[in-house]
């Protein structure tokens, strides 16, 4: 045989529709095709022509499993055309908010997608009959990152009490102070975790990546922060379109992201942590020590590792938060008037790595242009790339096993196939 | 009740979405192992590898219909399934893509794309009930925890389940929330739009944005012109029956209307 072609027809345990098709010839990778074939919805379209206080309602409708990420992205883009400055305690009550999230999101994918493939099972439910106790504790530690997001957001998918400014209603003292206890028992299950899946056999793999990701002065970056990357950039987020250019592929329904010299790179909880290592919060740094987690990693497998020391620094950061809680003179900061409109960047840290937002705004405060690009789109291409090395390394491998060791390399990353496709301009063809 | 021999057969299906309404299923912490004690799950890619094939006694679906590909798969989907169950504002109303619907689709086209010829799409986001006949509807962007439960456990009980098609402002009373419309003078579609919610944005100070569609009988008149009362423009009406339910047939004719009467006032 000299020419194979490899397809998996539907990627399983990601969110979203993806594929993947893998053409090798005289025993040599020729292509390597992430093909997503979720539906364009067209959201940088039809957010012009809507007010700018709209966005973040609008926005989070991209991704239901990181819906916060697009609230703050957004907000923080429009706040900085609209002059204001959300510090203090709004700020906080956001983190918090934010760090719920990080914590649902990544339950999810440790306990419910990620971990049957080092445990052999097809998903968390048949996983559950061998390992009860695991998956409890998954689901135990995803409902205390979704209790954080009722209080604070109103509901855990697409929180309506964000807003432009801050908040509709800040929680009283008694509501965040409940979260205490829930947290508290969320920290020792996520150390557990971390100990637990540090002992996962891991394949001997190491990928060379650049890794990109936000850094703050003082905090392991969510809200903001210059962006960093391993091969030396270090510039103010409003820089990102000077930085990274997207292309069109013509096998997906999503944009692809390089570095303006045409190379790949890695954005997420394996960025985030090569580049930020000495801003862990105080648990996860020992726990990192006591793992010897190595700086950086660059065992895509070991995601699993980083993702669970993540969720140990967004739940000693919830609960920081918590503890120190006074209820703020005003939920939310109003534009100082009169409204005058521009343009405005920003970029945070989403779960699945660092999501970047620029909206044209009128004097009339109508949205003109938006642009979003979000951490899977920019990750597309380094996920061929690992795919592309792992058919190298196994190309002895039988068709089905092949097809299962290149869903688990996409899995590693965690892809948001939904997200990545939200974004692409109109092209009709008519009914 | 105790587990039936062969537990029905459940399958989730994903059309045109943001994979939310499907998550509401996993972010049933702490009744998922339980549920799936009653229920096998035989086709949910986005939580498992296995997969089962139909036919199905049960299928969620979720999304809208924006591609040929997925009017081919959505009967394909009824095809296999003896109750099919629409989840959320996408599959019963289009969802937000459906704004595509109202867009002039040349000054869409103005907006040059680098290689149009690579992306297909319809040039509308409709719901599953315009292509295949539905069962049940769950409302909801997103669907909320507790009807789906509620849905599951009639399913499994051969009962009707209990899915009220009354307005957000019942909810708001049994909450005991302060009417944000009428205390504060606060925009809200609570009295247009269905319960199911559990009044989640009056609790926040925020007026209702409808994200659970018109009620069943949505007096739609009669909440614009209190909105104008409040000092809204039609441009600003029009613009909030056009968020996650915009293509369902009540608000669209709020949302048209209001559109037409601004453009010619």
């Amino acid at each position: 045989m000299t020419e194979r072609t490899v397809a998996v027809n539907y990627v399983a345990r990601v969110e979203g529709e993806g594929a993947l098709r893998v053409r090798i010839e005289q025993q040599a990778v020729k292509e390597v095709e992430l093909r997503i074939f979720e539906p364009p919805r067209f959201f940088e379209a039809f957010l012009r022509g809507r007010s700018y206080l709209e966005a973040p309602d609008i926005t989070s409708r991209i991704c239901g499993i990181c819906p916060v990420a697009y609230q703050m992205s957004a907000s923080h883009a429009l706040e900085s055309i609209a002059g204001i400055e959300v510090r203090g305690p709004l700020r906080s009550l956001r983190r918090l908010l934010y760090a719920g999230e990080w914590i649902e999101s990544h339950a999810l994918h440790i306990f419910l997608l990620h971990l049957p493939d080092f445990l052999g099972f097809p998903d968390a439910v048949h996983m559950a009959e061998k390992h009860p106790e695991v998956v409890k504790q998954g689901l135990e530690l995803k409902r205390v990152g979704n209790q954080v997001m009722e209080v604070l957001g109103g509901r855990a998918i697409h929180p309506i009490n964000p807003r432009i400014g801050g908040f509709y209603r800040c929680p009283n003292r008694e509501e965040v102070q409940g979260l205490e206890a829930p947290l508290e028992g969320a920290l020792g299950q996520a150390e557990a975790t971390a100990r637990f899946v540090a002992t996962l056999p891991f394949p001997n793999v190491e990928e060379d990546y650049d890794f990109v990701s936000l850094r703050h002065p003082e905090e392991y970056p969510m809200n903001e922060g210059r962006i960093v990357s391993s091969s030396g950039l270090d510039v103010p987020f409003e820089r990102f379109e000077e930085e990274f250019q997207e292309q069109q592929v013509p096998w997906s329904n999503a944009l692809q992201s390089r570095t303006k010299e045409g190379r790949t790179y890695l954005v997420g909880p394996l960025a985030r942590f090569a580049l930020n290592r000495d801003r862990l919060t105080p648990k996860a740094a020992t726990l990192a020590r006591e793992l010897q987690v190595p700086a950086p990693v660059r065992n895509p497998f070991q995601a699993i590792l980083v993702r669970s020391l993540e969720m140990v620094v967004a739940i000693e950061e919830a609960l920081r938060i918590v503890r120190s809680y006074h209820e703020p003179p005003e939920p939310f900061l109003s534009p100082p008037t009169p409204f005058r409109g521009g343009i405005g960047r920003w970029a945070t840290e989403a779960p699945r790595g660092l999501l970047y937002h620029r909206y044209e705004v009128g004097a009339d405060g109508i949205i003109r242009e938006a642009k979003i690009v979000p951490p899977t789109a920019q990750n597309q291409a380094r996920i061929e790339q690992d795919v592309r090395h792992l058919v190298e390394r196994s190309i002895g491998l039988g068709d089905a096993e092949l097809q299962d060791a290149c869903e688990r390399a996409i899995r590693n990353h965690d892809p948001c196939i939904s997200c990545a496709t939200h974004f692409l301009q109109l092209d009709l063809q008519r009914d | 009740m105790s587990p039936p021999r062969a537990p029905p057969r459940l399958a989730v299906f994903k059309l045109a979405s943001c994979d939310g309404c499907q998550l509401t299923l996993l972010d049933c912490e702490n009744e998922l192992l339980e549920v799936t004690r009653h229920l096998e799950i035989a086709d949910f890619r986005e939580a498992s590898s296995a997969v089962i094939e139909g036919p199905y006694d049960v299928a969620l679906v979720e999304g809208s219909v924006t591609t040929e590909e997925d009017r081919r798969r959505i009967q394909e989907i009824r095809a296999s399934s003896s109750t099919l169950v629409t989840i959320g504002a996408c599959a019963t109303a289009g969802g937000i893509q459906a704004l595509r619907n109202f867009a002039d689709v040349e000054e869409f086209r103005r907006n040059v794309y680098p290689s149009p010829e690579y992306i297909r799409a319809l040039a509308t986001s409709t719901p599953v009930r315009d292509h295949v006949p539905v069962d049940v509807e769950l409302r909801g962007c997103p669907i909320s925890k507790h009807q789906l439960l509620e849905l599951i456990s009639a399913l499994l009980t051969h009962r009707a389940p209990d899915l009220p098609h009354d307005s957000v402002c019942i909810e708001c009373k049994r909450r005991g929330n302060v009417c944000v419309l009428v205390a504060r003078g606060t925009p809200c579609l609570g009295p247009v739009t269905q319960a199911g919610c559990g009044a989640v944005c009056p609790a926040y100070d925020r007026g209702c944005y409808g994200c659970f569609g018109p009620q069943g009988t949505p007096n739609a008149p009669s909440m614009i012109h209190r909105l104008h009362e409040l000092g809204m423009s039609r441009a600003e009406v029009s613009r909030v029956f056009r968020t996650f339910n915009a293509a369902s047939p009540e608000f669209r004719r709020a949302s048209e209307g209001e559109a037409r009467e601004g453009e010619s006032s």
